[in-house]
């Protein structure tokens, strides 16, 4: 084992080297652009044997990734922003015709106002296409969901794809340590894909083609079957690779000091990570707070919720919104915890388009909620500033 | 041929793989024999292989799939294929 140091982008592209995939298609966009220009740079040294595609826009992406993977190859692609909102079509082609893309988006706000900072409803505004989200907070955990993403999605049972979201520049272009594998290690966790159908001339089929109703309805229930084994087996996986490796980043969502805490925050991604040294301050001062950091939207950890939601009061931070409803994490978990005995949620809008969420942002918010100074009714805008009268 | 275990909508080639398509037509095509020279422009033309030909090169048309889009008639050059109005 090595250990590199570098930008979450970088780290992010070693990871998908070492899984060789067999086709790469691919469109510039900041601030995803190193990963696929780092990918570029390996197919050109000879350091990937990958069929490299450059088309022509986001849209085209995923339609040659599906029809790549289609045929039976193991496919990798990222992308950000505007250019997941492009591919929206061909996101629901991929999971309708149960492709085991992986696909990196760094969360970039949605302009305009044009904009390249951090904001993760560009993912959340695809939560409904049938892709398995899962959010990473470090280059470490980068490295290893890239890893065990290939493995959840190519798995039997499951048949989705999956979307690996980070955050923009706090992530994607900062240097932190990550220790990577050797190419036996990945290739031994990791085998060779085996498509369970292809395209292929000598055993003509076609897909995608039309579907009465007598049959549509059980599709989309195969697919939700899908997401389900995806709750059991994101947790399974990732405990084979720590039994593996001896790096373990949670399940569906990863508990810190949650041993008698009264208190709960619910972040992800950059946030999710900052909010450990938010906890570790307000313990610090006596109160007992502990973090849920979602690393999984889709499925939505629903039953861990509730578990962790007994007796608890939960604090979502969203740097998400959907405009006429709120944060989606505040809501889904309302959702989830609905009769959960002594559960109440509370939900902050922090960090929207980018702005910085420090650790005391994140205490700040905490305490709020903590000296009975929020409304868990009401979605709270985080360090709103005066916006005359409108 | 190999039947894969997919969890996607996957169709084997066979006769009729989408079902009988006869049922979209609103003209259809028929043919005066008596003007038809054997030349299976239509057969050729026809983008769903409802033009049946015979041993001799007669030609026929399979009205299960057959859909109406009139390029048959549109092509014959002895005007010896004409749409008519399904009833």
């Amino acid at each position: 084992m090595t250990t590199m140091f570098d930008v979450g982008n970088k780290v992010a592209a070693k990871a998908v080297q070492l899984c060789r995939p067999e086709v790469i298609a691919a469109y510039p966009i900041t601030p995803q652009t190193v990963i696929v220009e780092e990918l570029a740079r390996m197919v050109q040294a000879g350091e990937l044997s990958a069929e490299y595609l450059c088309v022509e826009s986001e849209h085209s992406v995923m339609a040659a990734t599906c029809a790549a993977a289609s045929m039976g190859v193991r496919t990798f692609t990222a992308t950000s922003s505007q250019g997941l909102a492009f591919m929206h079509e061909m996101l629901h082609w991929a999971s309708l015709s149960r492709l085991p893309i992986v696909m990196i988006n760094v969360n970039r706000a949605l302009g305009p106002g044009w904009s390249i900072w951090v904001d993760e409803t560009d993912s959340m505004s695809q939560r409904d296409t049938g892709w398995i989200q899962i959010y990473c907070s470090t280059a470490q955990e980068i490295f290893d969901t890239v890893i065990q993403a290939f493995k959840l999605a190519e798995h039997r049972d499951v048949q989705l794809p999956v979307m690996i979201n980070y955050s923009a520049f706090t992530i994607s272009h900062t240097m932190m340590p990550a220790d990577i594998l050797s190419q036996e290690d990945v290739d031994a966790f990791l085998p060779a894909f085996e498509a369970y159908w292809r395209l292929d001339w000598r055993n003509p089929v076609t897909f995608g083609n039309v579907i009465s109703d007598e049959y549509a309805m059980e599709k989309r229930y195969t697919m939700y079957r899908g997401m389900e084994a995806a709750k059991q087996l994101i947790p399974e996986i990732a405990r084979e690779y720590e039994q593996t490796f001896g790096r373990y980043h949670g399940g569906l969502i990863e508990e810190y000091r949650l041993d008698d805490a009264e208190y709960v925050l619910l972040a992800m991604a950059a946030i999710g990570s900052e909010a450990k040294v938010a906890v570790d301050n307000l313990r610090d001062k006596g109160y007992k707070v502990g973090l849920g950091r979602m690393r999984v939207i889709r499925p939505f950890p629903d039953e861990e919720l509730r578990r962790i939601g007994k007796g608890r009061t939960l604090i979502a931070l969203d740097r998400n919104i959907s405009v006429g409803s709120g944060g989606v994490v505040y809501h889904e978990t309302r959702s989830a915890v609905l009769g959960v005995e002594g559960c109440k949620v509370y939900g902050y809008l922090a960090g929207i388009g980018g702005r910085d969420v420090t650790y005391e942002d994140i205490e700040g918010m905490a305490l709020k909620v903590i000296n009975g100074e929020a409304d868990p009714d009401v979605v709270g805008w985080w360090d709103l500033k005066d916006t005359g009268g409108k | 041929m190999e039947r894969y275990e997919a969890d996607t909508t996957i169709s084997y080639p066979c006769v009729g793989a989408a079902g009988k398509t006869g049922g979209w037509r609103d003209f259809k095509p028929v043919i005066d024999q008596s003007n038809c020279i054997k030349c299976l422009r239509c057969w050729a033309y026809c983008p769903e292989g409802a033009v049946l030909r015979g041993e001799d090169d007669s030609v026929s048309i399979d009205y299960d799939y057959c859909k109406g889009c009139g390029i048959c008639a549109r092509e014959c050059p002895k005007k010896a294929i004409t749409m008519e109005r399904e009833d």
